[in-house]
């Protein structure tokens, strides 16, 4: 192709030298301030391998004059988050609870940091915002097996139910079923008295013979003489309406408390203080748990 | 501008054109290529990583048949969110032997580099059923299928496949996949040796659904592996810096 670069009258650029049809291409540089912007950066890159690790070399890699590492960059910054929340975490360790709940600046610093410990530790079973599931008891309703003060809350959290801590909350409901002591229809009738504490047995003659198997059997001991429960031993409110194993469809609820009387099962709850929440983080989620919505 | 000229230079000189390249291409591939003859630096030397036991390596081609790298990454990174949320940075070390590693690339779900020990057992099995079970906000798939037996026979030839490529199995390891998969799977199997063989492995019967061993219990078994085999506690910080 002929090359005959000239100079265009209209724009004072010169052309590219082709030609296609009559028609002719100008050949315009890029603009200055773009092409120094390109060179500037590439001296900084150069300037960037110097002060940063970046060439890798036979034995290793170039680490930068700056002597930067994101390993140590991470320890740096989370040193300088826990020393900013130093203040509150101390007085928060230092409080009682109530003092906590009582000072608004603490209350605010306290349930905002429990509130993502919870969702971080404790969502997993007990649901996001405390509203519970199959076997995980709600906390968001004012129905508590093993106490719902500030104290009880703690307690609970720190030490955990059922778990290998010697401290933590252990009771055991024995096994009724496998017709050494109680037959089916007598399992029948208990279920049915069961479901009238809380007004919804459709048979009340076979509740009325089940008070008779609940007194006579100790479920009272524990659940108490009208099915009020007992927080010392995390025996649930029968006469609540709230089930920890609630049934999935509906009026299932009779087969899941024949269930539990034959063959109980019990939750366990790991100690946080043993998984490692130090007392002024099981503090924060004390007082979160707390403001769920059930707290006594 | 002068050096816009010298550009000029390669645009009509074929035989330039290709030598810049070459030259281009060449440093970019050494970049990338030298640090792959001086990995052994970039590995920690940290104690405590180990192979998979034979079930763990069935649960975790089941965690990658089933791609659940796709929304959960194997990587926390050395940001203080993800330190605080998921606990320890991932080290190189802990996927050294992973092949192919699962660090991913996006979070749908959580991070589950350290999700063992997390949650119990029953827990997994109970989310992996129906996430929504536990998590109601959960947007995972349902895994109920997982509670059919697995299938192990080739256990063996999975083991001599890895070893090809860097996992130091031994032959005693290798002879003894099988029962050593079937002790970890089981309620009450004596499992001394494999715990000596496999430190910190999950044992016991995970999907009580049934009897059998089944792909639930290899899967579970794996995650609560993940990120435990380092004892960060004795671990001295010159190590990984």
């Amino acid at each position: 192709m002929a090359t005959n670069i000239e100079k265009d009258t209209v724009s004072g650029q010169y052309t590219t030298g082709h030609e296609w049809d009559g028609i002719k291409e100008l050949n315009t540089p890029l603009p200055k301030w773009w092409v120094w912007v390109f060179l500037a950066s590439i001296l900084w890159a150069m300037v960037y391998w110097v002060l940063y690790p970046s060439w890798p070399t036979a034995s290793g890699y170039w680490a930068g004059t700056l002597g930067w590492h994101s390993r140590t960059q991470v320890v740096h910054d989370i040193e300088q988050a826990n020393a900013a929340k130093a203040v509150y975490l101390a007085k928060i360790r230092d409080a009682s609870l109530d003092d906590i709940v009582k000072d608004k600046d603490l209350l605010n610093f306290a349930l905002a940091g429990g509130r993502s410990v919870f969702n971080e530790n404790c969502a997993a079973c007990h649901g996001v915002g405390g509203v519970g599931g199959y076997g995980f008891p709600a906390l968001a309703v004012g129905q508590w097996l093993w106490g719902g003060t500030l104290d009880d809350i703690k307690t609970t959290i720190t030490y955990g139910i059922r778990n290998a801590n010697p401290n933590s909350r252990q009771s055991e409901m024995p096994a009724y079923g496998g017709g050494d002591v109680l037959n089916d229809s007598q399992l029948n009738d208990l279920a049915e008295y069961v479901l009238s504490l809380s007004k919804s047995s459709k048979d009340p003659a076979a509740a009325a013979r089940g008070k008779e198997i609940f007194s006579n059997n100790g479920c009272t001991g524990c659940h108490g003489e009208n099915g009020e429960g007992s927080q010392a031993v995390g025996a649930p409110a029968l006469a609540s309406g709230v089930w920890l194993y609630k049934a999935r469809t509906p009026g299932g609820q009779k087969a899941e408390i024949i269930s539990q009387v034959k063959k109980p099962k019990g939750g366990v709850m790991p100690s946080w203080a043993d998984r490692g929440l130090n007392e002024a983080t099981i503090k924060e989620l004390t007082v979160y748990v707390h403001s769920l919505g059930g707290g006594k | 501008m002068s050096i816009l000229k010298h550009h000029a230079k390669f645009e009509t000189n074929v035989l330039l054109l290709m030598v810049g390249i070459l030259v281009t291409v060449v440093i970019g591939g050494l970049v990338e290529i030298v640090p792959l003859f001086t990995i052994s630096n970039t590995i920690e030397k940290v104690g405590g990583i180990r192979p998979y036991s034979p079930l763990e390596q069935m649960g975790r081609d089941i965690y990658v048949r089933e791609g659940c790298y796709l929304c959960h990454s194997q990587m926390i990174r050395p940001f203080r969110d993800e330190v605080e949320r998921y606990g320890h940075y991932s080290l190189a070390a802990e996927s050294m032997y992973d092949h192919p590693f699962q660090w991913g690339s996006k979070r749908t779900g959580p991070d589950l580099a350290r999700v063992g020990g997390k949650y119990t057992n029953d827990w997994h099995v109970r989310h992996l059923t129906n996430p929504r079970d536990v998590v109601p906000e959960s947007i995972m798939p349902t895994y109920a299928f997982l509670h059919r037996p697995l299938d192990y026979h080739d256990i063996v030839a999975r083991m001599k496949t890895l070893r090809v490529v860097g996992v130091p199995y031994t032959d005693e390891d290798i002879a003894t996949a099988k029962a050593d998969l079937e002790a970890q799977a089981s309620a009450d199997a004596n499992t001394d040796a494999l715990l000596k063989r496999y430190p910190k492995a999950s044992v016991g019967k995970k999907d009580r659904t049934s009897d059998k061993i089944t792909e639930m219990d290899a899967l579970v078994a794996y995650l609560q592996v993940l990120g435990t085999m380092v004892d960060f506690t004795t671990m001295k910080p010159d190590a990984i810096r």
